[in-house]
């Protein structure tokens, strides 16, 4: 089934973790196999944040292979000797699990498709999110969960995407968990609610012009769709009207870029989504329960229509 | 096919390739006869008193402890309940067999008011997806918005809307009427039966899409007709009975219902129209 949630405060900063949180815990009963936040934090934009995985979290329901922690360190080990060869100076580094890593990187880049490439050419290692402002951290079990155990709730910011997954397509990991990082560009995520029933086709069309999918999980498309159309010269809301018709299926999704903020909801209009907007807050989930658990009061909200594309900006 | 007018029930449900084994348990179906009125009223319903009104806080309650205490003040002959709170939580109000005037004060999330028969309802707010699903009798009435599925296969009652609403509102409605003063969304009407479906504003694609019968009218823009969906005339009777229904449902008072267009099922399917809807009751 699956949730989605997403918040975007226009004109100031606000707990955005903690917010998100809360939205995404009122969904948990449409699916908390895994849980994943894409939080825009307030930064002073110099450093690249790269958050990584070296492993899989093999707790209880995972469909990954348990590996040994050496295994991670002699990964890690290989992206730092990587990253040092590239020119890209460590400036923080956290290792919050054994397997997911937070650096903070000082390196001058525009194009991110060589370097994403050399650090995923290591096996074992995904680049869950690079961006100077965008952080996405996802992992088994639901909101509340991750959010313990990755210190969420005190990250502030602008906004916030994030999803309550029921695995179906593909397996209980992280790597079919949501967020997408839409790779390889900086800053920009996707979550989705629904299934794509034309994902192969695409697939194989996205990877010979070069994309790169680091799972089997459908929803992962979009965020390869739409980063294939911005690549092209698309903006941010040309990439999602084209998936209107470029992508077949049911689907309700949301894509968040260093300042802005979209939701696209398919023609037949299958999969839910709720939306309460004024003039310095957007809020949407796949239920009004989402959204009152940062607007508790009584609000006027609406169900986006069929073919629906909005796009909002900080 | 058999003369329907003519044989049995069973023999009416045999001729429709029905099943007519004997039902038990809970689905047994109840006759009742009105010369034994004091059978003439349903398992569990409760004498209420409209005037009898409390208020109920749902704030901190699940939906199962707020729908059991609004039974429980049924119980206690309370006749107009005002709802606090409801906060957008799924499933309040479901399963309501009563006569009930029903408050609630906020929106509410998904299933509301689902397979109720008899309350009249007021929620001042917002609805989510399938509310009123399975309505046989009664009275819904949202101030602002609904979602998706609104009324979805409702037997009866008037199922309103003041505001606009999302897809597919009257999916598989056998009866009832649904009153929209906004826009609808795509697949309006999908394989609705019977009934009436009136929007005062636009409507998505697909509009009608696979009924077998019932009639659409709609005063704004229609976005596509769907498969067996037809324009049908607007009759001088059509134009009584929307200016009777919009008067009651609240809404659209002073609405040109002239040139509202009327859409009906252009294909006649199975044996559908043959029957007259008490025959259709007997068999099924």
């Amino acid at each position: 089934m699956c949730g989605i949630a997403g918040l975007i405060h226009r004109g100031k900063s606000s707990n955005v973790g903690s917010e998100l949180q809360g939205m995404l815990q009122a969904l948990k009963h449409r699916g908390e196999d895994s849980t994943g936040y894409a939080l825009y934090g307030d930064t002073d934009g110099k450093n690249f944040i790269m958050r990584f995985k070296v492993g899989e979290n093999v707790g209880e329901g995972s469909s990954s292979v348990m590996e040994d922690v050496s295994v991670y360190d002699e990964r890690k080990k290989i992206v730092d000797q990587t990253l040092d060869e590239m020119g890209a100076k460590v400036v923080k580094e956290e290792r919050t699990l054994p397997y997911s890593l937070r650096y903070e990187l000082d390196y001058n880049v525009k194009d991110l498709l060589e370097f994403s490439q050399r650090i995923e050419s290591i096996p074992g290692v995904e680049i869950l999110s690079m961006g100077k402002s965008l952080e996405v951290i996802k992992d088994l079990g639901n909101a509340k969960m991750v959010c313990d155990r990755y210190s969420l709730d005190k990250v502030v910011g602008t906004h916030a995407i994030g999803h309550a997954r029921m695995a179906t397509e593909s397996g209980v990991d992280i790597k079919s968990a949501h967020p997408f990082w839409g790779y390889p560009f900086s800053d920009v995520s996707v979550v989705h609610n629904g299934q794509l029933t034309n994902y192969w086709n695409n697939r194989r069309v996205l990877e010979n012009k070069g994309m790169r999918f680091m799972s089997e999980c459908d929803s992962e498309l979009i965020a390869v769709y739409i980063a294939e159309k911005m690549r092209d010269g698309a903006t941010l809301e040309e990439g999602m009207k084209a998936s209107l018709t470029g992508l077949d299926g049911v689907f309700t999704y949301f894509v968040a870029t260093k300042d802005s903020l979209g939701m696209a909801k398919d023609t037949m209009a299958a999969k839910p989504l709720v939306l309460y907007e004024s003039d310095d807050l957007v809020a949407m989930g796949s239920e009004e329960i989402a959204i009152r658990s940062v607007l508790p009061q009584e609000i006027d909200t609406y169900d986006p229509f069929d073919g629906e594309v909005k796009v909002w900006q900080i | 096919m058999a003369n329907l007018k003519t044989v049995s029930k069973k023999s009416k449900a045999q001729s429709m390739g029905m099943h007519t084994e004997v039902l038990t348990g809970r689905t047994q179906q109840k006759f009742f006869n009105p010369d034994e009125a004091e059978n003439f009223y349903y398992f569990g319903t409760y004498d209420v008193d409209f005037n009898k009104r409390t208020d109920l806080d749902v704030k901190d309650m699940t939906a199962p402890e707020a729908n059991k205490e609004i039974d429980n003040l049924m119980s206690q002959g309370y006749g107009t309940i005002v709802i606090k709170n409801p906060q957008g939580k799924h499933s309040l109000g479901v399963g309501i067999l009563n006569k009930l005037n029903l408050i609630f004060e906020g929106s509410l999330g998904y299933f509301g008011m689902g397979s109720c028969d008899g309350p009249i309802v007021r929620i001042n707010g917002r609805v989510g997806w399938s509310c009123a699903e399975n309505l046989m009798a009664g009275k819904v009435v949202i101030e602002k918005n609904a979602g998706s599925c609104f009324g979805a296969a409702i037997r009866g009652g008037d199922l309103i809307c003041k505001g606009s609403v999302g897809a597919r509102t009257g999916i598989d409605m056998k009866g009832g009427t649904i009153i929209i003063g906004g826009d609808a969304g795509a697949f309006t009407g999908f394989m609705m039966q019977r009934g009436r479906i009136i929007i005062l504003g636009d409507v998505g694609i697909n509009l009608g899409d696979s009924m077998y019968d019932g009639t659409i009218f709609v005063g704004g823009e229609i976005g596509s007709y769907g498969s067996d969906a037809v324009d049908s005339e607007l009759t001088s009777n059509d134009q009584d009975w929307l200016k009777r229904k919009l008067k009651v449902a609240e809404i659209g008072e002073n609405f040109d219902v002239s040139k509202m267009k009327k859409i009906v099922a252009g294909k006649k399917l199975w044996n559908y129209d043959n029957l007259e809807p008490t025959e259709k009751k007997g068999a099924i």
